[in-house]
Parts: structure tokens; C-alpha cells; sequence
């Protein structure tokens, strides 16, 4: 990661605004199970990628629709909680 | 031993496998926008430019070769030889989305690890410009050690390029390339996007249409809404578009039997052509536009990239009875059929939360029990108009899908908490870019389905038809006897037996004889139910319509409970065998014919008596 950027700290995907982009800081691994850890990997998160966040589904606790280096993908929040976001200071 | 040389095709989901399959074997394996169409091997003759053929094998997408779902173990057995009924292939193409080469060069870095020949197809280049990238194969080529061909799958093009790369993967000239020990994901990850961004060119930020279609499609509030519109538009069209057609078959079908009425004497061929083919039969095929307007449908779905957006939309929903949104297209396509469904079900990762799913997809209304539906209610429903756009009749057709999709969610709420309790397994899956379903594509479809539809009219139905007009016919009546000639029949007697069991639910004799049939194919009992009528009516105006006949001897408490039990009742044999092999073993569908059957009976019961007092 590119740490010249300023970074505002503690914000994980589930929270990170629409539409602001955003590189994955850290993911708390031990938040997740094995399966969900590797097919989230395998999905391409990875510190140093850059996310956003597209759409939340439904105003309650519906998945999150983000993009993520190339592709669009959908998972839902508690996995989201798991994904630390860096975002440069406004 | 000089048996062909074995080539797989493997690569991420929704790579462009199956369309590149196609176009170099000439198969017509079924493609769609969406992660996980394959779920199975099928394999495919290619004949190399040098005369030599080779064994293509199509293969279920996967991220790697750890597999979290049945399909993707499909693909890890075969590509690492783990199944011992199948010899591992001598050379692997690697289908890779252009568009999206850091996430799918890793999974490729995994498989050239292997050590095998590999040829790198690199995919959906069209896309890959529209989305505003320039790559340069040479640089991946070289970065990756194996020889990359651009190739755009649906459009034919870079298969002479492929088959000529192939020709040298096999000929053992081929570059083989070291098996190495393999980093770790993320060492993996990193090497795949490094390669990834020296391989691009130039990068010019483009679709913003897409996105703009995804501010519509995923909307909190529109996203549901265009969701309920679609699935509505659907199942209106396919209730009132296909009439005019329908009734086109339907004359057809009514020339064709005075015809040969006219042509034959009377006697036991001329009925068994009139009254038992063509009344089975041609009960039938009348359906026909309906069903290639449902796939219609499902078919653009599919191409279009909207299905997993309708997961995505659907996820909340499904996650109230422990299923996620991935369930929702196996759930989805089930409404065509649930044999394909039940197979799709292979790329949910969670065990009991597939066995759920596999469950409850009989009562997704298939396509193969509109024309019983759509029957009854032309015949015994008014077609009274409610509102612009909505008659009685499509309503309470909607009504049965309805009550069909309620009583799979009561039924995964409940088994999710008794036989196949577990925790939730998640929701994460990948969009993919919207496309515009090409008409080619759509026009093949609703062909490969009208053909399986025709066999099917010929085959299963035509020869339970047959067997059942044979059992409905003999002994036959003694002269001057009062009795009717069905009453009568083996048939008619085994009917009567039959009708002691489902009498307390409003059944008649009629509905009996076409509860067994049924079995068979559903569409069967409204043959079953042409071919009783024609031989019942033989010299009192037995050419009337069978619509006007129902109407003559069924009431409207009767009429609804039939429905009701279609809308649970036990499936088709296809459906209890593909269960049998997706569960391996009988005790799943064992469990799903007694529990549909209990619950069939118990709502066509109550549907019945409910009917009887509210005086219908
Ligand atoms: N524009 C474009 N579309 C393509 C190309 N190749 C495939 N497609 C489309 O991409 C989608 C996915 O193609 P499939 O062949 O089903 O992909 P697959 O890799 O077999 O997918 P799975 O079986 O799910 O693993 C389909 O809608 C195809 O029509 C291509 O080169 N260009
Ligand atoms: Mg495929």
C-alpha cells in the first residue's frame, strides 16, 4: 500500500460510503470462516487492491454490491465487516 | 494404445469455456452470463489442422483448485487425474476473460504450475476494448512462459490460432513448462496482478452505461421493483401472448382428426389414432408456444448478466430461511424444469443448504405443469377482466406460482431447522458484465428446446398416452350395456380404486386416472385426461373441445383442489432420479416424494372443502 497516502483508520467496507474509493487495508481473517476466507481471496481481496462500494442491497441488512480491482462482487455485510478500507483524506 | 489426446478446458467461471467449446467442436453446450452454468464434464471431437483429432473436455468454472463447491471438485478431479475413472488430460487451454486478467491469472498461474502443456486462450477481448483495455498477448506470453491466443468465442474468432497452439501443446514439441512448487495465494495474487499490469497497454476508463444500468438494477427500492416486474411480465406473457399460436396447433391438431376420421373406417385403428395420439398428443404439443415464450425469457436472463444481480436482490429474502442468494437461480430455472435446477444446484458450497435447495425446487411450477394450469383455468375459471391488463384467469395463474414459491419458503424455513439444520454459509459471488443477448444464441435455444419438447411429446407422452387409451379401452363394452365404456376398462376400474383414496380431496374418477400417468410426464394428465373424454363421448358429439367437456362434468371446488395438488404434487420419475443421483442415495428422494405428496394431499384437501363451503 501506498503509505504516503493519508489514511483515515478503523472504516471497514461495511461502512465505507458509496461511491468512494477506497484500497483494502487489512482483513481480519479470524473474522471468517476457512471457506469464506479462501473463496474471498480467491475473489481477489487482497491488501493493496482498490474497493468500492456500488449498492447496498435493500435498506436493511442486505448484501453489498462493491468493486473490486476489475470485477463486481457481491457479499454480504458481515464479511464486508471483516475488510478494512483505507481512503485518502478528503 | 493411440487413443486421442485428451485436452481440458479450464479457467475461472464465466470465462467463455463452454461458448470456445462450442465453436471448436460444434457442440451446442449450454452457455449463459453467470458463474456456474457448467456443472458437469462433457466432452467433444476436435480434429486438429494436421488430421489429428483430440478429446475436448468442457469443465465447471472454478477459482482454484481448492474446490468449495461439487462442481468445481468435478474440475479438480479432472485436472489433476484424482478420479480414478478418467485418464488426466495431456494438455490444458486455459480460458482467461481478458477483461478481467488479475483475478483469473491467478487461477492460470495455479494450472501452468501443474506441468502440464498449456495453451493460454485469452478471452472476451471484445469486451475487454469496450471496457476501454489495450493488451499485448506477447508481453503475457512471455511473463507467463506458455503461448496466449486472443480469442473472442462467440464471434468465431482466433480458433485457427488456438487449434494451431494446440497442435503444438500435443505433438509433444509443445513447451512444457516446470512444475514448480506453488506460493501461496497471496504471493500467487500478487504475481497475477503484476503480470496483470505489465500486459495492459493502455487503459481508458469506459462503460458507464453498465454502471448506469447497475444504479437502476440494484437500487434498494427500484432494484426490487424492475425484479417483480420482470418476473410478472414473464409470466403474463406467457399466459396470453401464446393463444393466438396455441389455437393455431390446437385447429391443426382438429383437422388432422376428422381427417383421418374420414379416411379410416371406424374400428380399432381409427381410435387409437384419433382418440388416443392425437387427442394425447396434440393436448400437448398445443402448449408448446408457451413454453419457448418461458424460455424466451429465461434465456435472456441468462445472456444478459441479470441473473446474478436478481441473486444479489433476492439474498436478503432467501437469507430468512437459511438459503442465500445463490440458491435463486437453480430456484429460478427450476420454472423451466427441476432437473436441470436440481443439477445447478452443484455450485452452492454449503452441503445442507444445496440439499435444501434441491428439496424445495419441485415446487418451482415447471414449465411441464402450465398446460395442466393453464387447462383448468381456460376451462373452468371466467376470464373476467379486474383491471386493465389483468383477468381473472392470469391472476389465479399467478396465484398457484405464488402459492407454489410461499410453500418452498415455509418448506426451507422448516427443514432448514430440522432435517438439514445448519449454519448459513454465506453470500459472495461475482457479476458479470452485462451483454446483450446475441439472437443467434436465443434463436438456438428455444430450438434445442423445441426439439427436446417434441421428443418428449413423441416418446414419454405419446407412449403413456397409448398405454393408457389400451387400458381404457379393453374389455370392451358388451352391446346395450348402460355402463360407459371408461367405467367399463381396466383402466376405468384400476380409476376407481385409485379414486377411493383421493375422494375425501374432491377428486373424481377422471383425475384419478390421470394422477398415475402423471408420473411419468406432467404434461401427461392433460393427455390423460383428452384421451378419457374422446372415449368416453364416442357417438354422443365426442369432437367437442375438451375445455367444453371439463366444463360439463368437473366443479369449480373440484377444479381448484387438482390445481392445488399440481402446485405440490409428487414430481416426475426424471426429477426423483436426478435427486437420487445428486444426493446419491434414495433416501433424499424418498423424503421429497413422501413430504410433497403429504403436502399436496393435505392443501388440495383443504382447497376443496374450503371451496365446497364457501358455496363455489
Ligand atoms: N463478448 C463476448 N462474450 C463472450 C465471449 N465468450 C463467451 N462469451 C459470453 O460470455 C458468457 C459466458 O460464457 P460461457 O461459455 O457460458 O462461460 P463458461 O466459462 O463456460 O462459464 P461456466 O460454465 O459458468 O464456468 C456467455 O454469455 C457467452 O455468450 C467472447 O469472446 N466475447
Ligand atoms: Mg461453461
Amino acid at each position: 500500500m501506498d503509505m504516503s497516502l493519508p489514511v483515515r483508520a478503523a472504516l471497514t467496507l461495511e461502512k465505507l460510503p458509496r461511491r468512494q474509493r477506497g484500497m483494502v487495508a487489512a482483513i481480519d481473517w479470524t473474522q471468517l470462516a476457512d471457506a469464506e476466507a479462501r473463496r474471498l481471496r480467491e475473489l481477489g481481496f487482497d491488501e493493496g487492491v482498490g474497493v468500492e462500494v456500488l449498492h447496498r442491497a435493500a435498506i436493511g441488512r442486505g448484501p453489498i454490491a462493491c468493486r473490486i480491482g476489475r470485477m463486481t462482487v457481491a457479499l454480504r455485510r458481515a464479511v464486508a465487516g471483516a475488510i478494512h478500507v483505507a481512503v485518502p483524506a478528503a | 494404445m493411440n487413443a486421442a489426446p485428451l485436452v481440458a478446458l479450464v479457467g475461472n467461471p464465466n470465462a467463455g469455456k463452454s461458448a470456445l467449446f462450442n465453436a471448436l467442436t460444434g457442440a451446442r453446450q449450454k452457455v449463459g452470463n453467470y458463474p456456474g452454468v457448467t456443472v458437469e464434464r462433457k466432452s467433444g471431437r476436435l480434429v486438429l489442422d494436421d488430421g489429428r483429432p483430440v478429446e475436448l473436455v468442457d469443465l465447471p468454472g472454478a477459482y482454484s483448485l481448492d474446490p468449495s463447491s461439487p462442481d468445481e471438485a468435478v474440475t479438480r478431479d479432472v485436472v489433476t487425474g484424482g478420479s480414478e475413472f478418467e485418464r488426466r488430460p495431456d494438455a490444458l487451454v486455459v480460458v482467461l476473460d481478458a477483461a478481467n486478467l488479475d483475478n483469473h491469472l491467478r487461477f492460470a498461474l495455479q494450472l501452468i504450475a501443474l506441468g502440464l502443456p498449456v495453451v493460454i486462450a485469452l478471452n472476451m477481448v471484445d469486451l475487454a476494448e469496450r471496457d476501454g483495455l489495450v493488451l499485448d498477448p506477447a508481453v503475457l506470453a512471455r511473463e507467463l512462459g506458455v503461448p496466449v491466443v486472443p480469442t473472442v468465442a462467440v464471434r468465431r474468432r482466433g480458433l485457427d490460432q488456438l487449434r494451431e497452439a494446440l497442435a503444438g501443446a500435443v505433438g509433444g514439441g509443445g513447451i512444457r513448462p516446470h512444475p514448480r512448487t506453488l506460493e501461496t495465494e497471496s504471493v500467487l495474487q500478487r504475481r497475477a496482478r503484476n503480470i496483470a499490469s505489465a500486459a495492459i497497454i493502455s487503459e481508458t476508463p469506459a462503460h458507464r452505461w453498465a454502471h448506469w444500468l447497475d444504479s437502476v438494477a440494484l437500487h434498494p427500492v427500484m432494484g426490487p421493483l424492475l425484479l417483480v416486474a420482470v418476473l410478472f411480465t414473464m409470466f403474463q406473457a406467457v399466459f396470453t401472448w401464446a393463444t393466438v399460436p396455441a389455437d393455431a396447433i390446437d385447429a391443426g391438431f382438429a383437422w388432422l382428426q376428422t381427417q383421418i376420421a374420414a379416411a379410416l373406417p371406424d374400428g380399432f385403428v381409427r381410435s387409437l389414432l384419433t382418440d388416443g395420439l392425437i387427442a394425447g398428443v396434440g393436448a400437448v404439443l398445443v402448449f408448446l408456444p408457451q413454453i419457448l415464450i418461458l424460455f424466451l425469457f429465461i434465456l435472456v436472463l441468462e445472456a444478459s448478466g441479470y441473473m446474478v444481480r436478481a441473486a444479489f436482490l433476492m439474498d436478503r429474502l432467501m437469507a430468512g430461511v437459511g438459503l442465500s442468494g445463490r440458491a435463486f437461480i437453480p430456484l429460478l430455472s427450476s420454472f423451466a424444469c427441476a432437473v436441470p435446477g436440481i443439477m445447478a444446484t452443484r455450485t452452492i458450497e454449503d452441503e445442507k443448504e444445496r440439499l435444501t435447495t434441491i428439496l424445495i425446487a419441485p415446487l418451482m411450477t415447471c414449465s411441464a405443469r402450465w398446460p395442466v394450469y393453464t387447462l383448468i383455468i381456460g376451462a373452468m375459471i371466467p376470464n373476467m377482466r379486474l383491471a386493465p391488463f389483468i383477468r381473472l384467469q392470469g391472476l389465479v395463474m399467478f396465484g398457484l406460482l405464488a402459492i407454489g414459491i410461499a410453500g418452498a419458503y415455509v418448506a426451507a424455513l422448516l427443514l432448514r431447522r430440522t432435517v438439514t439444520k445448519g449454519a448459513s454459509s454465506g453470500f459472495m459471488m461475482e457479476m458479470p458484465k452485462y451483454q446483450m443477448p446475441r439472437l443467434g444464441d436465443i434463436v438456438l435455444g428455444l430450438w434445442t428446446r423445441t426439439l427436446i419438447f417434441l421428443k418428449r411429446a413423441g416418446t414419454i407422452i405419446a407412449a403413456t398416452t397409448v398405454v393408457l387409451w389400451l387400458l381404457l379401452s379393453f374389455p370392451k363394452l358388451p352391446e346395450g350395456s348402460a355402463v360407459s365404456p371408461v367405467d367399463y376398462s381396466i383402466g376405468g376400474r384400476i380409476g376407481h380404486g385409485i379414486e377411493t383414496v383421493v375422494k375425501p380431496i374432491g377428486f373424481n374418477r377422471d383425475i384419478a386416472l390421470a394422477l398415475l400417468p402423471a408420473m411419468a410426464a406432467r404434461e401427461v394428465a392433460v393427455s390423460a385426461i383428452g384421451t378419457v373424454y374422446a372415449i368416453d363421448d364416442k357417438g354422443e358429439g365426442g369432437e367437442a373441445r375438451i375445455t367444453d367437456k371439463l366444463r360439463g362434468r368437473w366443479t369449480l371446488p373440484t377444479a381448484l383442489a387438482f390445481l392445488m395438488w399440481f402446485v405440490f404434487a409428487p414430481q416426475c420419475i426424471s426429477t426423483i432420479a436426478v435427486t437420487r443421483r445428486e444426493t446419491n442415495g434414495w433416501k433424499w428422494p424418498a423424503f421429497m416424494v413422501g413430504y410433497l405428496f403429504a403436502a399436496a394431499y393435505i392443501m388440495a384437501g383443504i382447497t376443496y372443502w374450503l371451496a365446497v363451503f364457501a358455496g363455489l
